[in-house]
């Protein structure tokens, strides 16, 4: 059975993941430098009153995007 | 002779840098830095025992591979002094060290001479981060060093350790494998090191989280922003407004003190009449900027200016503009100078050009001297509702009038400026620091010095043509009046005011009028609208000079002379629809020669400043006009 990707712009608030991978090389390479890499837990921290961006935290800080970029990014559920 | 050293600042946004230089160079900064998010580089000098240190601080950057204009500065400059091997003082966060670090391993790689510093450690503290740095240095094979920017500790070490000479140290050496994967290469790496290194015991304060509830909520998260705006615009005004009295009142005095002691002498009337007169005006507002600064200072430096990008990107984005875009545009009210500089910090080319066509149209510092005059005229100083000043209130309607605008403007370039770049919005939120006193008491001395200095200068400059100018007029017809004031015709006031008429300043605002009356402008407003286009601020000069060329007597400040001023008919000249009008009209013309060159030197090409140019002073003529037909 196949489950279509989960992609980082579809979790709900209070969910972490496990980031898998990226499908946009601008968005990898500026997540990289970040600090977001493969294999990094993130947990869905906030989304802006108007829906849009949304703020994840990792263990080293906190990170803004857009859901645009964050739809290029491929998760995991983790409990 | 002492040797001369020179040192480079360079580490991730917000790890502290500049607040690291200013501990430094303290005020020993060369002129013309312009405070908040350091956006080009910046140099300041000190000495440590016989050595001279040159440090520049430079745009913070992420990698080695710059996405904005910001970055492109800070990359270059770093190239430039690898290949004259200055020392690199790598600023390093000591809350997020993996990250700081890839930056910091790029660098090595650059053959660089790098020394380390460990910023932020209170906050790593508070994290439950335990570092070794001399774990660090041995590993690294660069030295590590604690700093803690905040006091003067570690400062005094890190002199010492900059005296010392610096050699460069690969990290990975050559590399043929692509950008990305040795990304992940770094990380590796410095992940061993620092599980050797650093130790954490507990997890992230909670402080940041409970303000970030109310920063970022859906309704109150823009109350809060809209209240701190409006609570900002209320107090500039009534915080300032006893020294302003102060000065006001101590140029008054200085002003009779030197009429009375001094000849009467041409050079004693191009002394108080010219100079004194144009400096008053403008010292007069040094209470105001440098309230204003103070504001904007601590919004920046708490880190809430990152959240106010969060809540507002989507709009923003809406009128093709950035969260990023806030920065600017808040900045603009202070001054449109550094804010569209500030704009670098956007890295996609459409949304930073719409960002500085319309940051001048929010009201920055200069009209605040116009604003204040004008408002002081033409509104009764009266308190509704128990705090509200009525003064006070039309001076933050301007504001808003200024930021309705700004937005419409954005609106409607947005449909004609085409871009097929990707917009971007990834940005790190820090955690909230208390503003850090020492940086905001140096922005705001640096910022009012600048103010004084640059403006004074203009200022006097066009102080003392003017008041040749309108002192001087073709001889033929200044013989004539003479002659009708000895024959006693006219009497000793008429005879000053037909003198300023038929100057060579007279004569010039007399051609522009027919253009202006229509706005309600007589031809001295005329004069001071010419004047001012070097800087908004230079109107108010411009009239206390115009009008102490006028009275002889020269014992009321200029607000007094403006309002007591009649026209032929006795009728008020500044009435409330020449005062709204004029209001009007420098709440939008594009008045300042700086920020047409700063447009320049940004864009790179003359249609921007010159489309700003007639955009803005046609949106003013046109507001002005409808206003003054419909309120006269």
């Amino acid at each position: 059975m196949k489950f279509p990707p989960l992609t980082l712009d579809l979790l709900q608030k209070g969910t972490k993941a496990s980031v898998q991978g990226f499908e946009d090389d601008v968005v990898e390479e500026k997540m990289l430098e970040m600090g977001c890499l493969p294999g990094s837990i993130v947990e869905l921290e906030k989304i802006a009153p108007l829906g849009d961006p949304i703020i994840i935290s990792m263990s080293e800080g906190n990170l803004a995007l857009r859901k645009d970029e964050a739809r290029h990014i491929r998760v995991i559920l983790i409990n | 002779m002492n040797k001369l050293k020179k040192i480079v600042l360079i580490g991730n946004p917000n790890s502290g840098k500049t607040s690291l230089f200013n501990s430094l160079t303290g005020l020993n900064q060369s002129v013309g830095n312009y405070p908040g998010v350091t956006v080009d580089k910046k140099s300041g000098k000190f000495t440590h025992i016989n050595t001279d240190f040159e440090v520049f601080d430079l745009p913070g950057l992420y990698s080695i591979k710059p996405k904005s204009e910001d970055e492109k500065v800070a990359v270059q400059f770093l190239q430039e002094s690898s290949a004259q091997s200055d020392t690199v003082l790598y600023v390093a966060d000591a809350s997020n060290l993996k990250r700081s670090l890839l930056l910091c391993t790029q660098i090595m790689d650059k053959k660089c001479r790098l020394v380390v510093g460990l910023n932020m450690l209170d906050v790593a503290e508070d994290n439950g981060i335990i570092i070794d740095e001399d774990k660090l240095t041995e590993q690294f094979g660069i030295s590590f060093v604690r700093l803690n920017s905040r006091t003067s500790k570690g400062i005094k070490h890190l002199k010492e350790l900059l005296s010392k000479e610096h050699h460069e140290k690969d990290f990975l050496g050559f590399s043929n494998s692509d950008y990305t994967s040795s990304i992940l290469k770094r990380y590796q790496k410095i992940d061993t090191i620092l599980a050797t290194s650093t130790t954490k015991t507990a997890k992230r304060g909670t402080l940041t989280k409970v303000l970030d509830k109310y920063a970022m909520h859906p309704i109150l998260g823009y109350f809060i922003f809209l209240s701190i705006l409006i609570l900002m615009f209320q107090s500039i005004f009534s915080w300032s407004s006893y020294p302003t009295e102060w000065i006001e009142s101590g140029f008054g005095a200085l002003t009779h003190f030197l009429s009375n002691i001094m000849p009467d002498h041409f050079l004693t009337n191009l002394l108080i009449d010219g100079v004194l007169a144009g400096l008053a005006g403008i010292v007069v507002f040094v209470p105001q900027i440098a309230f204003l600064f103070f504001f904007i200072a601590i919004l920046e430096d708490s880190g809430y200016m990152t959240r106010v990008s969060f809540i507002l990107d989507k709009l923003m984005r809406k009128i093709g503009l950035n969260g990023r875009s806030v920065i600017p545009l808040i900045g603009g009210i202070a001054c449109a100078i550094p804010a569209i500089m500030s704009a670098r910090t956007i890295s996609n080319k459409k949304e930073r050009l719409l960002t500085i066509l319309v940051t001048p149209l929010m009201t920055c510092s200069a009209r605040i001297p116009v604003y204040i005059l004008i408002i002081s005229i033409i509104i009764p100083s009266e308190t509704i509702g128990g705090f509200f000043n009525l003064q006070g209130l039309a001076l933050t309607g301007l504001y808003f009038i200024g930021i309705i605008i700004t937005i419409l403007a954005s609106l409607v370039f947005n449909k004609f400026i085409e871009t097929e770049e990707h917009s971007s919005f990834i940005m790190d939120m820090p955690v909230y620091r208390m503003p850090r006193w020492k940086n905001i008491g140096l922005t705001i001395l640096e910022k009012v010095k600048v103010f004084l200095v640059d403006a004074g200068k203009i200022i006097v400059a066009i102080s003392i043509i003017l008041w040749g100018l309108s002192s001087y007029g073709p001889s033929e017809k200044f013989n004539e009046l003479e002659v009708r004031f000895e024959q006693g015709e006219i009497d000793k006031s008429q005879y000053s005011s037909l003198k300023l008429e038929n100057s060579f300043a007279g004569m010039m605002g007399k051609t522009l009028e027919p253009i202006i009356e229509p706005l309600g402008f007589n031809w001295k407003m005329g004069i001071a609208l010419v004047t001012s286009f070097a800087a908004r601020e230079v109107f108010v000069g411009t009239m206390a000079t115009i009008y102490s060329v006028e009275d002889e007597e020269n014992t009321t400040s200029i607000r007094e002379k403006m309002t007591r001023e009649t026209n032929a008919n006795g009728e008020k000249v500044y009435t409330f629809a020449v005062g709204f009008s004029l209001l009007l009209f420098y709440a939008f013309a594009m008045q300042c020669m700086s920020t047409l060159a700063v447009v320049y030197r940004e864009t790179k090409s003359w249609k921007w400043p010159t489309f700003q140019l007639v955009y803005m002073t046609g949106i003013a003529y046109l507001f002005s006009y409808i206003a003054f037909q419909i309120l006269r």
